[in-house]
């Protein structure tokens, strides 16, 4: 602020912030994401991608795995925040670059283009799971599972083989071994 | 087959099985077969306000003086959208409220049809959770979990949307259950090491202080009985947020009186110096801190309180205590008496110096105003009307400003439950409603609104309502013709540029009074306050009181903020002290 005059406070030091995947359980009912998207929004954490969908038809359970920034601070709010949404069960919170757990993100890619450009983009896509969804002679759909990064990265690569769609999820998380979070 | 009631009958039935007695609201076309219903149900009595946001203070004043939650029933639409102040200012200083609305028939929902609004869209930010009833199977289960949502854990406002074709549908009705589990979410969390932790770094401190908020309020008066308690046994000051005056007796002489941006120079200091700070329901709100990097920095910071988010969200703590505040202080107290027998006497010496600290600070007088005779200091008033009825058992309301502080600071709190104030969200025209809804659940005792004459005009339309059930709320007008608190900041920090602060073509509040059908009272000069306070404390109806008042005074002691607790402006009498220079300015 070059004038604060009345301005009650000023923010003063920045923290380090560290990226986190939160995954939350919750009743899958009207409104429930709104909820929780709106806290986000409302107390101003951001969301860097977002991935929901019933996962216990049964209990009616959803669940929610959100990537977000923040500093130390922020993150544990963001749990406790959570914590008291009423439909919410259970919140759980991993650092991405924690060895113990399973980040993926899945995209769907469209190349249109010769057969040998095409060839050469599946090729380079090899590493990261690919299936051939469509094949035409002039396009490909394929898709490739991997990290928010190599995502972002192979969609900047390809773009030279012809890429010209790209739809992708935001990450999903389990953790490794028989430990189940509870 | 059991009986059929309808989607209106069960809405009652509810409401009776939760012992409501009373419902602030107002008709419309979403909820007429729910006001078609009330003629059968004479243990409910509704209050008819003149609008849905006073409604919402009415029962959030009935709920902060009774304990209990608050019923408001307001139509789709405009009835909905009007209540969401009063939901929002319940939400920030958590007052128990359960919010009926009426919405549009469930086929037309999302037709944009006539009254039609996204209820629970707009109130999911200001409410604890809400409600769409779209299956009348669901209407009564949803009504008695607003209400255990509303009254537990840390409390606030929810709503219920109940579509019209929802009130007329029928069903079966069985009494509530046992409770449901909490999802996980149990109150108490706290352990006896936990206290045993606490009690340790209570012996070793030797500048302690508890500082106490609005939980010990929302635990109920058996806490603030138990929190009386651990201040005799320990021996240490203690000072209270605005939202928590009357928990701790203020007259008593271990309170430092009211702390933050306009507490107590003593309280501040003693938060600042302090080596121990025990926060007892409080939430580390802006307005008391001040600026965080400064804020108490050398202290051991232990945070009691019913809200797990609520625990380093401002303040990072080296203890803390998930709890209801009476559950929490009483297993201190307990182990206190238990394993301390000598902690009352050698903790009274080991601070000893630090009460001699907090005695010079004292001596500042950091509440003193110039007083005159000619014109009536509004302090000066709100301490003669304290004097005048403090032998009663009085509630006392506001609105938000100037008038508000200068009720925190003069009148002396003894009792919880008698201060209702919009301290979080800062509502003005909170108090009157409120009032209302305070002399509701008090019908005999003495319900003083101490307002400012622009707050008080944003909801005046309620004198009908007290005027309608003669309800004797005296509204108390420090009228000054400014929006004080704005004047005052812009006097002393945007170079007294007083940019539509000035109400012109104020009301005349005697006639004003008479047109609403109670008395209006005028006083002007210092002389004749007291006769005409005693005529109002008197007069058996509500009164509207035009207290005219300096319109120059501010109101100080003044933390700006952005400073620290030991940089505080006093009032105009200590002179010297009282420039804001430099960078200070910038940061009030």
């Amino acid at each position: 602020m070059a004038n604060p005059k009345s301005a009650y406070s000023v923010s003063t030091k920045k923290e380090k912030t560290d990226t986190h995947i939160i995954v939350v359980w919750v009743d899958n009912e009207a409104g429930v994401l709104a909820r929780v998207v709106g806290l986000f929004s409302g107390r101003g954490y951001n969301i860097e991608s977002l991935a929901v969908a019933e996962v216990d038809a049964k209990k009616n359970i959803s669940r929610i795995t959100i990537v977000t920034t923040g500093t130390p601070q922020v993150i544990d709010q963001i749990k406790l925040q959570l914590k008291k949404l009423v439909p919410v069960h259970k919140v759980a919170d991993f650092k991405r670059n924690d060895k113990s757990v399973i980040f993926k993100e899945m995209a769907l890619f469209k190349f249109v283009g010769n057969t040998n450009k095409i060839k050469k983009a599946v090729n380079a896509c090899k590493k990261f799971n690919v299936v051939i969804l469509d094949k035409t002679k002039k396009s490909n759909v394929i898709q490739i599972t991997a990290l928010r990064r190599e995502i972002d990265k192979m969609a900047k690569n390809l773009k030279k083989f012809g890429l010209v769609s790209v739809s992708r999820t935001g990450a999903v998380a389990m953790t490794r071994g028989d430990k189940v979070f509870n | 087959m059991s009986k059929l009631f309808t989607g209106a009958e069960i809405v009652f039935k509810c409401l009776e099985d939760q012992g409501v007695e009373f419902i602030f609201g107002y008709p419309g076309g979403a909820v007429l077969p729910i006001y078609d219903e009330l003629k059968n149900h004479s243990s409910l009595k509704h209050i008819l306000v003149r609008h849905e946001q006073g409604a919402g203070h009415a029962a959030e004043g009935y709920a902060r003086s009774s304990g209990k939650p608050g019923v408001v029933l307001v139509t789709s639409g405009p009835g909905a959208t009007n209540v969401v102040t009063a939901l929002t200012d319940a939400y920030m200083d958590s007052v128990p409220l359960v919010c009926i609305s009426g919405q549009v028939p469930t086929h037309l929902i999302g037709t944009d049809a006539f009254q039609e609004c996204d209820t629970t869209g707009i109130t999911r930010p200001c409410t604890k959770h809400n409600w769409l009833v779209k299956d009348i199977k669901d209407l009564s289960k949803t009504l008695h979990e607003a209400f255990r949502v509303a009254t537990t854990g840390r409390p606030g406002p929810v709503l219920v949307d109940i579509p019209k074709d929802i009130q007329f549908a029928k069903i079966s009705y069985s009494k509530p259950k046992v409770k449901k589990k909490l999802n996980g979410k149990s109150l108490n969390q706290f352990s006896q090491n936990q206290i045993d932790e606490l009690i340790n770094l209570m012996n070793k401190s030797k500048k302690p202080i508890i500082y106490s908020g609005g939980g010990v309020i929302n635990s109920g008066p058996e806490a603030s009985e138990v929190l009386r308690e651990l201040v005799e046994l320990t021996g240490f000051p203690i000072t209270s947020t605005l939202q928590g005056l009357g928990a701790y007796p203020g007259d008593d002489n271990q309170f430092l009186g009211m702390l933050g941006m306009h507490g107590t120079y003593e309280a501040n200091n003693a938060m600042h110096d302090c080596d121990l700070l025990i926060n007892i329901g409080a939430r580390f709100d802006d307005r008391i801190t001040g600026k965080i990097d400064e804020f108490s920095p050398k202290s051991k910071k232990v945070h009691i309180d019913i809200d797990p988010s609520s625990i380093n969200k401002i303040i990072k703590v080296d203890l803390s205590l998930v709890g209801d505040v009476k559950d929490v202080l009483k297993s201190i107290n307990t182990t206190l008496k238990k394993k301390n027998m000598n902690l009352n006497k050698s903790n009274k010496q080991q601070i000893s110096k630090w009460w001699e600290q907090i005695q010079k600070w004292r001596t500042k007088n950091s509440l003193h105003f110039k007083n005159s005779d000619e014109t009536i200091k509004p302090q000066h008033a709100v301490q003669r009307l304290y004097e005048l009825t403090k032998h009663k058992d009085t509630f006392i309301t506001t609105e938000v400003g100037q008038h508000q502080m200068w009720a925190a600071q003069h009148y002396k709190f003894n009792k919880p439950n008698r201060w209702m104030t919009s301290g979080g969200l800062g509502t003005m025209g909170y108090g009157l409603p409120a009032a209302v809804g305070v002399q509701i659940a008090h019908p005999e005792k003495l319900v003083v609104d101490i307002a400012g004459e622009a707050s008080v005009l944003m909801t005046m339309q309620e004198m009908s309502t007290a005027v309608q059930y003669n309800l004797p709320i005296k509204i108390f007008i420090l009228n000054n013709q400014y929006m004080g608190m704005v004047r005052q900041w812009q006097e002393l920090l945007h170079e007294k540029n007083y940019s539509e602060s000035y109400s012109e073509a104020l009301p005349d509040f005697i006639k004003l009074a008479e047109a609403y059908g109670c008395k209006g009272i005028m006083a002007e000069k210092p002389s004749e306050l007291d006769e005409k306070i005693n005529e109002m404390v008197q007069f058996d109806g509500p009164v509207i009181f035009d207290c005219r008042v300096d319109p120059n005074e501010n109101c100080f002691p003044m933390i700006p903020s952005g400073k620290p607790h030991n940089q505080m402006i006093l009032g105009p009498s200590k002179k010297e002290e009282n420039k804001i220079i430099g960078k200070g300015k910038a940061l009030v």
